[in-house]
């Protein structure tokens, strides 16, 4: 078993269209620089300095990750991650 | 890539959207048209939690679950929607800016006076309109 990471469409020109890609278990920020080893670029789209940007949503599972213990939430084997990026603009 | 340059609406899903639209006047409101193959079939009215007029961001939690239910039908994110309460119907620097996805077209309603929608694509091309083929049915 692994960890399943669903890769929205905007991310997926990083991941060779891949919809979804495996990690490993660990924290969310670990997951993400484990990601950015194999897809370099991908990080900084979804962190910066350690902390997920404001228009990034992170989900493991069903729960936000703000709800959660945000960038240190842990990740089990199983469990899937879903990156949302936001949907803002104004005026 | 270059996005399709046309996106067929059926004409009660605009009634749908600029009622919409009008409900949450003088906010922004905000949705997603979900479809196939640049065609809408279903419109999805999102919470703007920034309750503003000149400005939305969509509840997130809203939005992960509609994904996933676009997801399980087979549906795509053929389009994003707001509305500009005070201005023209045409993309602000800041959606330029936030416009994440680049794969679905901009619909933008305003109502500075008769509701007046149009469609954009946003990517790396800039913003360029898409033509909006409203049909019966
Ligand atoms: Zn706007």
């Amino acid at each position: 078993m692994a960890v399943i990471v669903r890769i929205p469409t905007p991310l997926q020109r990083l991941t060779q269209g891949k919809e979804e890609v495996e990690s490993r278990p660990g924290t969310v920020i670990s997951l993400i620089n484990d990601l950015d080893k194999r897809f370099p670029g991908i990080g900084e789209r979804i962190s910066e300095g350690g902390k997920i940007r404001r228009f990034v949503n992170i989900y493991v599972n069903e729960e936000d990750i703000r709800f959660l213990k945000a960038e240190e939430t842990e990740i089990k084997d199983g469990d899937e991650v879903s990156i949302i990026p936001a949907i803002a603009g104004g005026r | 890539m270059q996005s399709k340059a046309q996106l067929v609406v059926p004409s009660h899903l605009v009634s749908e959207i600029i009622s919409h639209c009008r409900k949450v006047y003088p906010h922004e409101a905000c949705g997603i048209l979900a479809g196939k193959d640049g065609v809408v079939k279903k419109v999805y009215k999102m919470t703007n939690i920034e309750n503003s007029g000149v400005s939305y961001m969509m509840e997130p939690s809203e939005q992960f679950i509609i994904m996933k239910e676009m997801r399980k039908e087979g549906l795509d994110m053929v389009a994003l929607y707001h509305s500009h309460p005070h201005s023209d119907a045409y993309p602000s620097p800041r959606d330029v800016k936030l416009a994440f996805y680049t794969e679905p077209v901009y619909v933008i309603v305003s109502l500075i006076n008769e509701p007046e929608i149009r469609a954009f694509t946003i990517n790396e091309d800039g913003v360029n309109e898409v033509e909006m083929k409203v049909v019966l049915k």
